[in-house]
């Protein structure tokens, strides 16, 4: 394998001292090649933001020919599907993943145990470095004749590789190759949180210490290094049907009058083989966002995060039954129906510890000292749609009304609620929680409230009357509806006010990049701790914190991560680093 | 989906294990105090890179349930014809354990700083893990010669795609082994070789586990 | 407290945008009211957790806000309170649940007295088989297809010979009488999705899906491809129209045979001769 931090005497492993590694000795090493987790988590995000944004120009185009249908005269029926594909699947993979695991995950995961820097920081790098071939694969895609894939964001065969999709010449290929790619960068990635979290917590840091993001990006990651492979092993096959004949997923076929030469293949095998992957995937993203909105809470209603133990405990069960809930994306794809019921009882009863989340976070409020920063607005927001997008999901979950919803405009409602605006409000509200820590300056507030109030506001108008457009019955993947009897005229009114929202929603998303921008130069300077938060981050002896993290002493842990406002104490909040009063040193 | 799911309970019932050693019941707010107080909850002893190799290994055990979880469903399809198994899998299968074996005999000669021995050894393994390849090569000539290509029926599509997959993972393999062996022939650092032989080891083992399994997949269907 | 005003607002306008919103499902033509049902349910316990979750916190926000008349509370836990909203939440999901598998049951236990009807979906059209007069459905085959044989249906097959062949044109189904859609594909994903009827499958080539359902309403529906099936996929439509016996029974008399389209009535004859001897 690869070389390690490795000591040659039994001390804990974490425990090395400021080492050479620690000190590079060029702008290559320290901005480019640099093995340090918190030069690659900002690597990571801004990759991520930069792809994020080729995916909001996507949905702007989607959304303004559904509004506007004919309107602008490059997009065709063929174009619109290449938009839906790309948009969906960078939105969930090399965004929301890369972000939440490479972003978050980098940068938290040491400074929050206390170690000075992940366990394989070389792997970490290539991590990366992989990471942005894939994007560049995936991109290049864009360039190449027949252009993207338009098979939808879960890649069905056997349309996929057909004639009559959209990028079935080279768009697929270049897809499934990139994914393939991302898959082995995310590994390398991927074992570096997970051992980090075993072997790099500092002295005293127990796992029932650790802050609540450490155990989302924890599980998270397991989640993923569990089931990515899944979509690798579909990839990897579905490659081998459109490039080399073979029949895993390809049954025998007439396409647009041709008798093709495959046979016997199940489509089906292939949808088994994405959800196992997909519904975990909902999780890798979720995950995170539970673990940092909970921090997020916390910190800024002064008090600590209520019922701390179920909080941790609905991690791992949510994170153990989002592996044997994934056929409930195949109620209608024609599987043995008699699997609906298992299927709808395990998806019905992962919403228990879901709920209960909830309600936890909703409690930490309750006989708080709630401070309506910026982030605390977001962590609100992200309450409201992530309820909203999840009682959703109930309906979706129960086999049998999913039927007629399936496939529609509510399953889109439903699962940009829960999966993309939710999350994302939680990325908007960490990143206007930790960039006094990674820039050691704060965000602008005035145009962090213009930012919030126009995308909260705006997502909410956006997908939640999204939904009764399915319950009129319109389908899913549609650049435009077209006549039919069901559908009164009035849904394109609809459709008209959801483009002019998600227009603007999109445009105020400038405004935060000027501000990430803007603030780097112009920004207030934080100091070390602004938000007064308990966890080991905010702790650390300079800010920015250096390479290493430390300096010459790794922190000590005495205490869990949510003190705040108890008793008798003289502040409102005793760092985890902070020794207890009462005992002798 | 069964053997996924089996592999995975595997995996959940360790996790839950270990989980269970780590105080998950106890309540941290009550708890405050310096380190060392409660025993069994801080990091493991074990080396890093033993953990992450640990935790590598679990991936790629999900990886290849997942590919014999779509054998079985791939299987049960109308069109499935069995493909002739060449005999020199068996042989194959003789070099990869011994293989491993001249691995667990590095290692043994390490405990031992016998650092020439430990030179052999690792000749040894590599070589017979590139015998091994080759051979893998080789069968797959075999069964094109026999008229069985990648593309003629789904058995044989998945036979050169396991195979291909698992060669391609002993070939990962050799390129550790070859750092390895270049710190055998500097010889200096033999601590750090002797973490290095152990997680070769570990994965050599892993892998013939793996090809056990295949191989079985391979016979019985 | 912008935030606690558009807390409320948001819980306020969603329920008012719910109930006096003009968009709502097309009113039902088939059996599957049950499945409305399972909705409603549904839309009643989600819609009042929902409110209740966003009033309650807007009602924190406003209380417990910084500067706020109250003193913040130290509490880790609160065993009896976490376990009451556990409790009270599994018995909503049961709530939800239970009617949801009861119905579903119903849903994949075709009655023995439906008969079949065949839809078959190719990029990007519909075709419709009925199974003539003996009352079964012919085999078929994709590599049957042909210029003169669209669907694949086995020319020799005896059971085939009289079944009715749609190609153009829209399916007829007559009202009361429960039907069992057999769906096949030729190419790619489809599915069959008539909004009126509820019920909705995916058509996967290489093999046969199924649903079943009563029409209870006459009338003309649209189908419309509810899986993503290519560039086509918006204009992939057809009509089923639900007609009284009567009509119904004239609409079939007026339909060919696969015998009668495929020009093959008389090496038919000549082949079946030996058989009735």
């Amino acid at each position: 394998m690869v070389d390690a931090v490795i000591g040659p005497e039994p001390v804990p492993p974490a425990e090395v001292a400021e080492v050479e590694l620690y000190h590079p000795h060029s702008w290559i090493t320290r901005y480019v090649f640099s093995q340090d987790a918190k030069v690659i988590a900002i690597q990571y995000s801004l990759t991520a933001m930069a792809i994020g944004l080729v995916a909001l120009v996507l949905s702007w185009l989607m959304r303004w020919q559904l509004a506007f249908p004919g309107t602008l005269s490059f997009i065709d029926p063929s174009q619109y599907l290449q938009y839906i594909t790309m948009h969906g699947m960078i939105m969930v993979v090399y965004l929301l993943t890369a972000l939440f695991l490479g972003g978050f995950g980098n940068y938290l995961i040491p400074l929050m145990l206390g170690a000075r820097d992940m366990a394989f920081p070389y792997l970490n790098m290539l991590s990366y470095w992989i990471y942005l071939l894939a994007v560049l694969v995936l991109v290049s895609s864009f360039f190449v004749p027949g252009g993207p894939t338009g098979a939808g964001w879960t890649l069905y065969p056997p349309q996929a590789i057909l004639q009559g999709t959209p990028g079935y010449e080279m768009g697929i290929i270049l897809m499934l190759t990139s994914l393939i790619i991302f898959i082995i960068g995310f590994t390398m990635g991927g074992l570096n949180y997970v051992v980090t979290v075993l072997q790099g917590r500092a002295r005293g840091m127990t796992l029932m210490r650790m802050p609540l993001t450490v155990w989302g990006i924890f599980t998270a990651t397991v989640l993923a290094l569990l089931a990515f492979p899944a979509l690798f092993v579909g990839a990897v096959m579905m490659l081998f049907d459109r490039v080399l004949g073979t029949s895993f997923f390809m049954p025998s076929l007439v396409s647009m009058g041709e008798q093709l030469q495959y046979g016997g293949g199940s489509p089906i095998l292939f949808q088994h083989l994405f959800w196992f992957f997909g519904h975990p995937e909902v999780y890798i993203v979720a995950l995170p966002a539970f673990g940092i909105v909970s921090d997020l809470i916390s910190t800024h209603a002064r008090r600590n995060i209520f019922g701390y133990r179920m909080m941790v405990w609905a991690i791992v069960a949510i994170g153990v039954l989002s592996f044997v809930v994934w056929a409930h994306h195949m109620y209608v794809s024609g599987m043995n129906p008699w699997f609906g019921f298992f299927f709808a009882t395990t998806t019905l009863i992962i919403a228990i510890p879901t709920a209960i989340k909830v309600y936890n976070w909703v409690l930490t409020l309750w006989r708080g000292d709630i401070h309506l920063t910026i982030p605390m607005l977001f962590a609100l927001a992200f309450i409201v749609t992530f309820v909203n997008g999840g009682l959703t999901g109930l309906f979706l979950g129960n086999v049998v009304v999913d039927v007629p919803l399936s496939d529609t405009m509510f399953v889109v409602a439903h699962f940009h609620m829960v999966m993309g605006v939710a999350p994302i409000f939680v990325i908007f509200g960490a990143l206007y929680h930790w960039y006094p820590k990674v820039t050691g300056r704060m965000l602008n507030e005035g145009l962090g409230q213009l930012h919030f109030w126009i995308t909260f506001l705006g997502a909410y108008a956006i997908f939640f009357p999204m939904h009764y457009l399915g319950l009129l019955g319109v389908p899913r993947r549609y650049h435009e509806m077209g006549s039919t009897s069901f559908v009164p005229e009035s849904a394109q009114s609809l459709n008209v006010f959801i483009t002019v929202a998600a227009l603007i929603v999109g445009a105020v998303q400038l405004v935060f990049l000027f501000n990430l921008i803007w603030s780097l130069r112009y920004g207030r300077e934080s100091g070390g701790n602004p938000w007064r938060a308990t966890t080991l981050e905010w702790q650390t002896p300079e800010t920015p914190p250096p390479h290493g993290n430390w300096g010459k002493e790794l922190p000590v842990v005495y205490r869990w991560a949510y003190d705040y406002n108890v008793p008798g104490a003289k502040e409102d909040f005793l760092p985890q680093n902070r020794p207890p009063e009462t005992s002798p040193a | 989906m069964g053997i996924t799911i089996l592999f995975f309970s595997g995996l959940a019932v360790i996790a839950v294990w270990w989980l269970s050693t780590q105080r998950l019941t106890s309540k941290p707010w009550l708890e405050q105090g310096a380190a060392g107080e409660f025993p069994g909850t801080g990091v493991s002893s074990a080396p890093m890179a033993k953990v992450g190799l640990g935790v590598f290994l679990a991936a790629i055990g999900s990886l290849f349930a997942l590919f014999i979880s779509a054998y079985f469903m791939r299987m049960q399809l109308a069109d499935w014809r069995p493909v002739p198994k060449p005999t020199l899998l068996w042989v194959n299968t003789g070099v990869l354990m011994l293989s491993s074996a001249a691995l667990q005999l590095a290692r043994a000669r390490a405990d031992q700083d016998d650092i020439a021995g430990v030179r052999t050894a690792l000749l040894m393994a590599g070589g017979a893990a590139l015998v091994f390849v080759s051979g893998q090569l080789y069968a797959w000539r075999q069964l094109s010669d026999a008229g069985y290509f990648l593309t003629s029926n789904p058995a044989s599509s998945f036979f050169y795609l396991i195979t291909a997959l698992h060669g391609v993972h002993v070939l990962g393999g050799l390129v550790a082994l070859g750092r390895n062996v270049a710190r055998a022939w500097q010889g200096r650092n033999l601590a750090r070789l002797s973490l290095g032989l152990d997680l070769c080891s570990l994965y050599w083992d892993f892998l013939l586990l793996i090809w056990l399994v295949l191989f079985g997949l391979l016979l019985l269907s | 407290m912008p935030i606690a005003l558009a807390l409320v607002l948001i819980a306020v306008g969603s329920t008012l945008f719910h109930t006096l919103s003009p968009w709502w499902w097309t009113p039902i033509a088939s059996n599957w009211g049950y499945i409305d049902n399972t909705l409603i349910i549904t839309f009643w316990i989600t819609g009042t957790a929902f409110v209740a979750v966003v009033l309650f916190m807007a009602y924190c926000v406003y209380r417990f806000r910084h500067g706020g008349p109250e003193q913040p509370h130290y509490e880790p836990e609160n065993k009896r309170l976490e376990w009451t909203l556990t409790i009270a939440t599994a018995i909503g999901v049961a709530a939800m649940l239970a009617p949801g598998l009861f119905v579903w049951h119903q849903f994949v236990t075709v009655p023995d007295e439906a008969t079949d009807v065949e839809i078959v979906a190719r990029q990007w059209s519909w075709s419709f088989r009925l199974p003539g007069k003996d009352g079964r459905l012919g085999t078929s085959d994709v590599r049957n297809i042909s210029a003169e044989n669209p669907l694949g249906l086995n020319p020799r097959d005896p059971l085939g010979q009289d079944d009715v062949v749609i190609e153009t044109g829209d399916l007829h189904l007559q009202i009361d009488k429960p039907v069992k859609i057999l769906l096949r594909s030729t190419d790619v994903l489809h599915n069959f999705y008539v909004p009126e009827f509820r019920g909705k499958m995916d058509m996967v080539p290489g093999s046969v899906t199924y649903f079943w359902l009563t029409p209870t309403r006459t009338g003309t529906f649209d189908i419309l491809c509810a899986e993503l099936c290519g560039v086509g996929h918006p204009q992939m439509r057809g009509a089923v129209v639900v007609a009284d016996e009567a009509a119904y029974q004239t609409w079939l008399g007026e339909q060919r045979t696969f015998a009668e389209l495929s020009g093959m009535t008389k090496i038919m004859k000549a082949n079946f001769m030996p058989a009735e001897k």
